[in-house]
């Protein structure tokens, strides 16, 4: 299991345009890294990012060898109704994490 | 023939060169080849986009980058996608952004690597068709990418 921190404000005010922070703990390692044997360190990195606002999708970020390990990512959103907002990000291996938080609007 | 010490500072400068070689990079030529996918042969205006990055960086392996795009983000009038490309890294694409009108703004905050002192550039795709993009040289004097 990936290691993140996800900051999602609890309330907001309708309309109002918040800020979603991810953090994720992982090592991007790049697959142009050489071992002392000359051989490469196989790549392994968070391929995809998704945010859903209620279950429909509002963002979508491809990420490359270029992006630093523990990959950081800061975005907004117009909160317009209380409702789940999800993050989920796909590893190399395919595998989908996934964390939500509920915001309350009003 | 003795070592001199103006022939032992010469060898000491060139050494770095040598030991520097690296793995296929990228050339300006792969990035302007990935810009031209992504462009899809239309034409690309300056501005409207806005990229953030340091001038000059000590440590290439993590970067801040915002990019941000002026734009309403209505149904109507918004961003639907936003591509970062590097000329020196191994790989000419950093990151691809495809935001949604619900986001209500367009500016993205991420942190890259970089290889080397280069050019970034960044581009806009609005949901009217046209594509903007803004470019900055970065100086690295410690390149990511390589090192084991």
């Amino acid at each position: 299991m990936t290691d993140a921190l996800v900051n999602i404000p609890e309330t907001a005010t309708p309309g109002e345009i918040i800020e979603i922070k991810l953090l994720i703990s992982h090592p991007m390692e790049t697959g142009f890294r050489p071992r002392s044997d000359g051989s490469l360190v196989p790549r392994d990195i968070i391929t995809s990012v998704r945010c859903l606002y209620g279950g429909e999708t509002v963002l979508e970020v491809d990420l490359n060898p270029a992006i630093s390990a523990n990959p950081f990512l800061v975005f907004h959103l117009r909160a317009d109704r209380s409702d789940e907002i999800a993050l989920e990000w796909t590893d190399w291996g395919g595998v989908v994490h996934r964390e939500a938080r509920q915001i309350t609007v009003a | 023939m003795t070592l001199t010490r103006r022939a032992a500072i010469a060898i000491g400068l060139g050494a770095p060169l040598v030991l520097l070689t690296r793995p296929a990079l990228a050339s300006p030529e792969t990035m302007n080849a990935a810009i031209a996918e992504f462009t899809d042969g239309r034409s690309v205006q300056e501005g409207r986009i806005t990229l953030d990055i340091p001038v000059l960086v000590e440590n290439g392996n993590s970067v801040p980058m915002t990019v941000e795009v002026d734009s309403p983000m209505t149904p109507e009038d918004h961003v639907t996608e936003i591509a970062v490309f590097n000329e020196r890294n191994p790989l000419p694409d950093v990151v691809r952004f495809r935001p949604s009108p619900a986001l209500g703004l367009a500016r993205f905050q991420t942190r890259i690597r970089l290889g080397d002192t280069q050019k970034i550039t960044a581009i806009a795709r609005l949901s009217d068709g046209t594509l903007w993009s803004a470019a900055m040289t970065v100086i690295v004097t410690a390149p990511a990418c390589i090192e084991s």
